[in-house]
């Protein structure tokens, strides 16, 4: 903004608007109406114990579905900005982070894999767990492990994809065996929450690292200057 | 006034604060996180009144739209950022020009 | 009309949502195969709709309750006459722009403003997810759904727009972004407000229940706020015509045609349906002065504009102005269905004829390297079909008969006289004159003769006769009008006769 009597208009308003809100809320009936009722009524036959996962994952699991595609199309949307090169040497050598590294990346793994089991009975699940998963493979980026020559194409985008194939096949699966779309067969439902936690917990592990990276990963050319991403966010 | 309301009142200052930073600031890392801002100020929002009271459970149905929420946010972010570095590099800048058109 | 359930197993809707979902991963991982999957898409869809609109005439609007649970535990699908007409305006446009692409992106005929190092091939995983969010954002029938579904829509929209690459797409891209996730996060406060207040997330129960609550208040005015934005109704329109002009030419065609219009949907559906008892009359006199704005800053910028594309963005701008009027157009006494379905019949037509344009318009681009208008002179000789295409679709922009654009026209124009409201009949009466002139401006260039005549690189002949295509059907809306007015009225939650007076 470049004047100060902008601001201030600005400023006006928007105390007007924390206003309009606050009244909204305080308005609001302390214990209205709420699904809570009918959450906890069909908890049973959710195939989980935890409410919540039972709403993500199976009352509105439609949600969680497009949900994922999200998250995809953000890894597709900055894959289609151009390609990033990953040095093959990323930093001057960082011993104490790899060492540490040797350490917390099974740590990570297993934490990852506790959350994503824990989801069915207490808070946790797929993002949960998708997230700790994404946040080792960005450390390792930030290592000397050679990550350019394990990232290859075609694995790398089954990797990413394989959250929401899974999940629209199970949802057009039980479509096709006769009941609703993402209606869980009786019984079954435990099961199949677990599959499509599993695999997207991995997908967007997967997702997250690429988004990191903020392009599409492809070997490095030694002629071409590399810029580490220290020196992107120095300028930025 | 009870606890959830105090938080659910934060929580709509936060999104007016992060509205004010998204029109006030240019620098584009600073309106990104602005609306990360007024993005949690509605998650907040969504918590705090979910919450019963120490003997009835808190309603399931927002935090699952908050975990929804929060991994829309976080794509959404992430593209920003990835749009953000490459208008950085490619006008130098980190501010948007005020003509838009070519 | 109490909505029927339909049979599970040949369940149109999620058909519909899922093929383009599904060929969009297979566009992903087989990138050479693009194309065909969207041709494979496009030919899939037509099957589809067309068993999903025999039943809605036919039994009426329906229903499809995803996982069994049904409202309000689930989220549910629904159908009637607006969604029908807002599916088969994206299917015409969306097979059209498929055709178009395939020409446009094919390894023949590099397109010209593509950067080496964007990949050409991701427009197809990402115009299919686009367009699955449009039909998933058509079908849905809860208010939270619908929020993943917008941004699904709006990140599709941004990296389509910034796959043209170069410095001017990519900062339009920016600045759409910033703009679409404020859209979006204005309607979650609203969303969150709203089942705070009563409870549940589906369109139909918030309905049912919808009282004076203030929430209620806040609600409507920040989803209205978020969903305006998108729609960029004046003030808030500065993001559009970078966006649509700098994007590549099947972009800009599906986002002034479609992505603009999914944005006010969610709007008609919010006023009309849900929020029937907390609107008040000068809410939407606002959106009213505010459309007419649009009309005349659009017009008067699309005379100024140096670039065809920009004159055709600020098009959009102008005659989206026209879609607010429908608001205060709708309060009139007995007017309701008259301006209903001159909303959408606007919609319709202006989609068609909007697509038309911007493909003639990416042709012109893609044939001669440039589209600034001044040194555009003579460009018929070498593109007559192209500029035969864009003529018919000025011809609905404008609002000539017997055009689509005719019909919409009247159908306001009627709602304004016989409501007793003769001020918004002036201004669609000069919002016209105003078209006509931009039209004619870049008409006067187009069609003059000259000796030299610019040289125009070959292209493919789909790209020609598919601008052709969309603008004969926005013709061909403004002569068979019986059957889109039957389907509009399916569930139109206003009603009233068509027009009070008759067609001459």
């Amino acid at each position: 903004m470049r004047t100060f009597s902008g601001k201030l208009i600005i400023i006006v308003l928007l105390v007007a608007l924390v206003g309009l809100l606050s009244w909204a809320i305080l308005s609001l009936p302390f214990h209205g109406a709420s699904l809570r009722a009918q959450v906890f009524g069909n908890l049973g036959n959710s195939g989980v114990s935890n409410p919540v996962t039972a709403v993500l994952l199976n009352f509105r699991g439609y949600d969680t579905l497009l949900e994922i595609v999200v998250l995809f199309l953000a890894a597709l949307g900055a894959w289609s900005l151009g390609i990033v090169r990953l040095p093959d040497t990323m930093h001057p050598a960082r011993p104490f982070l790899l060492a540490l590294l040797r350490i917390l990346l099974p740590a990570m793994v297993l934490a990852a894999g506790y959350l994503l089991w824990a989801g069915a009975h207490a808070p946790g699940g797929a993002f949960q767990a998708g997230a700790v998963l994404g946040s080792a493979g960005i450390l390792l980026l930030l290592t000397e492990v050679q990550l350019a020559s394990i990232i290859t194409n075609w694995p790398l985008r089954i990797a990413l994809t394989a959250g929401v194939v899974v999940f629209t096949g199970v949802a057009l699966g039980t479509m096709i065996l006769g009941g609703h779309l993402l209606e869980y067969p009786r019984g079954w439902a435990g099961t199949l929450i677990l599959l499509i936690e599993s695999v997207a917990a991995f997908s967007t592990g997967i997702t997250l690292v690429v988004l990191f990276i903020g392009g599409r990963p492809s070997k490095s050319d030694p002629s071409v200057a590399l810029k580490t991403p220290e020196e992107r966010k120095e300028q930025l | 006034m009870s606890v959830s309301t105090l938080y659910s009142l934060v929580g709509s200052s936060l999104f007016c604060l992060g509205l004010y930073g998204l029109i006030a600031y240019g620098h584009l890392l600073r309106k990104i996180l602005a609306i990360n801002v007024m993005g949690t100020g509605v998650f907040l929002i969504l918590v705090a009144l979910a919450y019963g009271s120490r003997e009835i459970s808190p309603d399931p149905v927002p935090h699952a739209m908050v975990l929804t929420g929060l991994v829309v946010s976080v794509s959404a972010t992430a593209l920003a950022l990835a749009l953000a570095c490459r208008v950085q590099e490619n006008t130098g800048s980190t501010k948007l020009t005020e003509d838009g058109s070519d | 009309m109490v909505p029927t359930d339909m049979v599970p197993v040949i369940a149109w809707p999620v058909w519909i949502i899922f093929l383009p979902l599904v060929m969009a991963i297979f566009a992903f991982l087989f990138r050479r195969r693009g194309a065909q999957l969207g041709i494979v898409t496009a030919l899939g869809l037509v099957p589809a709709l067309s068993g999903l609109t025999w039943q809605v005439l036919g039994n009426g609007p329906q229903q499809y309750a995803v996982g069994g649970w049904g409202v309000p535990l689930g989220i549910d699908l629904y159908a009637d006459g607006l969604s029908i007409i807002m599916l088969t305006m994206t299917a015409l446009v969306g097979i059209g722009t498929t055709i178009y692409a395939r020409g446009y992106y094919s390894p023949t005929g590099e397109a010209k403003g593509t950067h080496h190092h964007q990949d050409p091939s991701l427009f197809w995983p990402l115009w299919l997810l686009l367009w699955a969010a449009l039909n998933g954002l058509f079908l849905s029938a809860d208010v939270f759904n619908l929020y993943v579904a917008l941004e699904l829509l709006g990140l599709s929209s941004v990296a389509l727009v910034a796959l043209a690459g170069g410095p001017s797409a990519v900062a339009a891209a920016m600045r759409y972004l910033l703009v679409s996730l404020l859209g979006s996060l204005s309607y979650l406060l609203g969303v969150a407000l709203l089942y705070f207040a009563y409870g549940n997330l589906s369109l139909g129960l918030l309905a049912q229940s919808m009282t004076s609550f203030p929430a209620s208040f806040a609600a409507i005015a920040l989803m209205t706020a978020g969903l305006t934005m998108k729609t960029a109704l004046f003030p808030l329109h500065f993001w559009l015509p970078p966006a649509h002009a700098n994007a590549p030419a099947p972009v800009s065609t599906v986002l002034s045609a479609l992505v603009v219009k999914a944005s006010f949907y969610l709007l008609l559906r919010l006023w009309f349906q849900v929020f029937m008892n907390a609107v008040t009359p000068s809410a939407a006199l606002l959106l009213g002065i505010l459309g007419a704005a649009a009309i005349f800053w659009g017009s008067v910028q699309a005379l100024l504009a140096q670039r065809l594309k920009l004159l055709v963005a600020y098009s959009t701008v102008a005659q989206l102005g026209y879609l607010f009027l429908v608001f205060p157009l709708a309060q009139g006494k007995g007017t309701g269905f008259s301006a209903w379905s001159g909303g959408l019949y606007f919609i319709l037509s202006h989609a068609c004829a909007k697509a038309a344009a911007f493909l003639a318009a990416g042709t012109v681009l893609y044939g001669f390297g440039h589209d600034r208008i001044d040194e555009l002179a003579g460009i018929t000789q070498r593109l007559p079909v192209t500029m035969f295409a864009f003529a018919i679709a000025g011809v609905s922009l404008i609002g000539l008969p017997p055009s689509g654009g005719f019909i919409a026209k009247w159908l306001l124009l009627n709602a304004a006289l016989a409501g007793g409201q003769w001020w918004w009949a002036i201004v669609i009466i000069l919002g016209g004159l105003l078209a006509a002139a931009y039209v004619f401006r870049f008409f006067s260039r187009a069609f003059s003769y000259v000796e030299e005549v610019p040289v125009c690189r070959d292209l493919p002949w789909s790209m020609e006769l598919t601008a052709l295509a969309l603008a004969l059907a926005a013709m061909a809306l403004g002569m068979i009008f019986t059957q889109p007015l039957a389907v509009m009225e399916i569930a139109a939650p206003l009603s009233g006769p068509v027009l009070t007076g008759g067609l001459p």
